[in-house]
């Protein structure tokens, strides 16, 4: 029964993937007349499209450039301000925990049109930088958030140990602490990489063409001359899932670990 | 140097780099909220016009519209979500094998980006290549295709079902954290007292799931809220404007028609209902917990 | 090594609670005072509060005469060992005893043959290369220790380092930890809420309740002339018997307590009956019950066994009586 349940469950979570494969793979002018779950007739075309005409190599690049620059920007910046509130004692300790909180509850609609201005005025739109500065705001807090999670659960007196054993405050960190931190660090990585990655409206608000234009974007301004070209959306959408369908196979355990250590306690 | 100190030095740069991008930005849309700022009108300049655009935000019929609608898809996504999100954490929450695999296959539609979720989804209710249409016609459900993005009644449909696909992996994942954490011995006390599973659901799951159960409601009520991406590209807010949620409407204010005033005063709105409801439900989890 | 002075410290935290209240306190130098006193009596607090790993909120800590009041951890010169252990677990037990000196930039041959001499007094040497992760409970208690002596601090802080052990572990490890004081001489601070650890290790013995001081002194002083209530009822096992008479409080161990037949009679003697008997092989453990119901407790030798249910007479001489205030819980010199 249970194992039915489950069966389903899977079925239920992957069935669009698949559906979206056997579509990619069939030519248009059978998926319009007849779709049927098992593949008739495959063909290659809107992958070569894809690739081809569309470039679609663009989109990815760009969402790797700005996807990997903010991870790497917010978690070396991130790691240092979670461990001073995780483990330092100073006033305004707990006003700054509440800011950070509240800014991951900013609904992104209510700073676009200021951060337009503003990166029109730095000369910043259409650029890579132009896209890593307004992601700051959502990827910040979230790699602070988590990393606090992580170096709250390291065990206290270990860190203790090293400041009796004569190490200073930065001793310890870079000693003790950020090597046992490092599943840490890695998950919140790739979580932060993954937000980035799905990123859709500073992009979509930020960007002017093809050449900066990240691949949620391209894939919802994809336009045919006559119809809804699907054959090649559905291909861009395979395309766009691979790397993160990557990451969550291998790492799921970290993942989810992750996820929960900074959500259950709130 | 002191842990104070320190403290301090490590903190500021995330600290400072947030507050540039993320409160400067919004006390200059509060700023703008309060004035008229048409760019199709450049003549008329960018007078201070105090609460007007509030006002008019207060009678206009599509902001209420937009609102009735983000609330209705609030409700039902995230009474789905928990319901669903509740029933595969009870199942995922014993030992078996392959389970890695389960949750690998279940993490994904959370992983991937919205947009591609709602293309997925969009594509799967298409009138005639949707593979939805195919199994209904095909079963005798119903004669004809259905169109459904003509009317908003069953345009809701597919979009409440890829959200609901979305976010319910997250939801599952954080009860099944929860659920470990309740101490097995609870479950042997009250079945050997002769519980039934129901009861054990009932009496001993569900009161102490509820710190958790009170988070995923958190974080999906507030990210229901804030829905864009996903109706974005499935319905781009129609036919018409009936399926707008509040951020599509301000968007379209903002970005389409170039009223920044105006769409400043919505987001503002939109920013406080939000925050209103998170503190609410901090407040409400802050008292809950013991502490 | 040097000696630690506690100098009217005390230690109030901002929720209200105290662990610490005008507390003073002498460790002399090579000594070893052990920290005694139930859970919540500030005893672990103390500690940390001479490591320096929470502030005092008044009074002074010196060690060896020097005002160390403000210094932070690391430049007290101190070595502790954690209740935990709190070895570091992504580095060898080689790593972990050279932590503190590589910290310090001390040259490495310096560090070989210190680590090497700590490893050799431990019997650590064939664990050398591995992690905490496989050694035993034992082992990781002697790696912490060897991590501490490694430092040649000027004292030793040890936070109940044999509560974490078996009980056959832990009095092996307290011998061992007894001639290792003897053969360094070095000045220990011991905390542990075991009072047969307090009596067979201190020199010294400080007996703490709820942050305040009640008294120090050598075991046998603390055992012979208890100075309140509270240090009385603490330590021995099993516990002092208490009766109260017109406002004063009289105690008698059960070890002092006679056991004579129901007939017997004398001024010191009282009728008493017998609840339970615990026979402990190489004595019994009798609960009596005075006439009036108040509860008494004899340990008499194995032979004859006493039974349940008999009437008896109890015998507690004068000699053998402690008197204490009934209010103040002060010990009364007859």
């Amino acid at each position: 029964m249970r194992r039915l349940g489950l069966v389903a469950l899977v079925l239920a979570a992957l069935f669009p993937f698949y559906w979206a494969i056997v579509a990619s793979l069939t030519p248009e002018a059978v998926l319009f007349a007849r779709p049927s779950l098992w593949p008739s007739a495959l063909t290659l075309e809107h992958w070569r499209a894809l690739f081809g005409e569309r470039a679609f190599w663009l989109p990815i690049r760009n969402s790797l450039v700005v996807a990997g620059a903010t991870t790497l920007l917010c978690v070396s910046i991130g790691t240092l301000a979670a461990y001073a509130l995780a483990r330092l004692e100073f006033r305004g300790r707990g006003a700054i925990l509440g800011f950070i909180l509240a800014v991951t509850m900013f609904p992104q609609i209510s700073i676009v049109s200021p951060l337009y201005l503003l990166l029109r005025e730095l000369r910043l739109i259409d650029t890579y930088p132009g896209l890593v500065l307004p992601y700051i705001t959502f990827a910040m807090p979230l790699t602070v958030w988590l990393l606090v999670g992580f170096f709250r659960q390291l065990p206290r007196d270990l860190e203790e140990a090293a400041l009796v054993d004569g190490a200073t405050r930065w001793q310890t960190f870079t000693r003790i602490v950020l090597p046992l931190a490092a599943p840490g660090l890695a998950t919140t990585a790739i979580l932060t990489f993954i937000y980035c990655w799905n990123e859709f409206l500073f992009a979509l608000s930020f960007t002017l063409g093809p050449e900066r234009q990240t691949v949620p974007v391209a894939i919802a301004l994809f336009r045919g001359q006559y119809q809804v070209p699907w054959g090649q959306i559905l291909a861009a959408t395979v395309v766009a899932t691979l790397p993160v369908a990557a990451l969550v196979l291998v790492f799921q355990r970290r993942i989810v670990q992750g996820l929960t250590a900074g959500a259950v306690k709130g | 140097m002191t842990d104070r100190r320190l403290a301090w030095l490590f903190v500021l740069p995330a600290v400072g780099l947030v507050a540039l991008v993320a409160i400067f930005p919004l006390g200059w849309t509060l700023w703008e909220s309060l004035h008229l700022h048409d760019l199709r009108m450049p003549w008329r300049g960018r007078p201070f016009v105090g609460l007007e655009n509030y006002l008019e935000l207060l009678g206009d019929p599509r902001f209420r519209d937009a609102m009735l609608h983000t609330l209705l898809f609030a409700a039902v996504s995230v009474s789905l979500e928990l319901a669903l999100g509740l029933a595969v954490a009870l199942g995922l929450d014993r030992a078996f094998r392959g389970r890695g695999i389960v949750r690998a296959a279940v993490l994904l539609p959370w992983a991937i980006p919205t947009v591609v979720a709602a293309l997925l989804w969009r594509f799967m209710f298409e009138s005639q290549a949707g593979i939805v249409n195919a199994a209904l016609v095909s079963t005798g459900v119903v004669e004809e295709p259905v169109v459904w993005f003509v009317r908003a009644a069953t345009a809701w449909v597919p979009v409440v079902l890829a959200d609901v696909w979305k976010a319910t992996p997250f939801v599952a994942l954080l009860l099944l954290a929860g659920l470990q954490g309740i101490d097995r011995s609870l479950y042997e006390a009250a079945a050997v007292d002769g519980a039934s599973r129901w009861w054990q659901l009932r009496h001993v799951t569900l009161p102490l799931l509820k710190p958790t159960i009170l988070v995923a409601l958190v974080f999906r009520t507030l990210d229901a809220f804030r829905v864009f991406d996903l109706i974005y590209v499935m319905t781009g807010g129609g036919p018409g404007t009936s399926t707008e949620p509040i951020a599509l409407y301000t968007f379209d204010a903002l970005l389409q028609n170039l009223r920044f005033g105006y769409g400043a005063a919505l987001s503002v709105v939109v920013f406080l209902v939000t925050f209103t409801l998170a503190l609410i439900y901090i407040r409400w989890l802050g008292a809950g917990e013991s502490r | 090594m040097a000696s630690i002075t506690l100098d009217r410290v005390d230690k109030t935290y901002p929720n209200g609670y105290v662990a610490a209240h005008d507390l003073s306190l002498e460790v002399a130098d090579g000594e070893l005072l052990v920290l005694v006193g139930p859970s919540g009596s500030g005893k672990s607090t103390i500690l940390r509060l001479i490591a320096g790993l929470e502030p005092v909120t008044g009074g002074r800590i010196l060690i060896g005469g020097t005002d160390v009041t403000a210094l932070p951890p690391q430049r007290r010169d101190l070595a502790m060992v954690f209740q935990s252990y709190a070895l570091y677990p992504h580095m060898t037990v080689r790593e972990n005893m050279a932590f503190g000196l590589r910290v310090r930039k001390t040259a490495a041959p310096d560090i070989e043959r210190r680590v090497g001499a700590a490893a050799g007094a431990l019997g650590l040497e064939p664990l050398l290369d591995r992690k905490p992760a496989q050694l035993s409970g034992g082992q990781r208690q002697r790696v912490a220790l060897g991590r501490a002596m490694v430092r040649e601090p000027q004292a030793f802080l040890l936070d109940e380092p044999l509560s974490n052990l078996d009980a056959r572990l832990r009095v092996e490890t307290r011998l061992e930890l007894a001639s290792l004081h003897q053969r360094l001489g070095s000045t220990m601070v011991y905390v542990t809420h075991d009072q047969v650890e307090a009596m067979t290790l201190g020199d010294r013995v400080a007996v703490l309740d709820r942050g305040v001081l009640q008294q120090v002194a050598p075991p046998m002083e603390l055992y012979r002339r208890p100075a309140n209530r509270f240090v009385a009822g603490f330590i021995g096992s099993p516990g002092m018997n208490f009766l109260e008479r017109d406002g004063t409080v009289l105690g008698i161990r059960p070890q002092d307590v006679g056991l004579l037949p129901a007939d017997a009679r004398g001024d010191d003697t009282l009728p008493a009956t017998v609840r339970i008997v615990e026979p402990l092989g190489s004595e019994q453990v009798v609960h009596l019950a005075l006439t009036d119901g108040a509860p008494l407790v004899a340990v008499a030798p194995p032979m004859p066994p006493v039974a349940a249910g008999t009437s008896l007479a109890v015998r507690l001489p004068t000699e053998a009586l402690h008197r204490f205030d009934a209010r103040s819980g002060e010990r009364l010199e007859v």
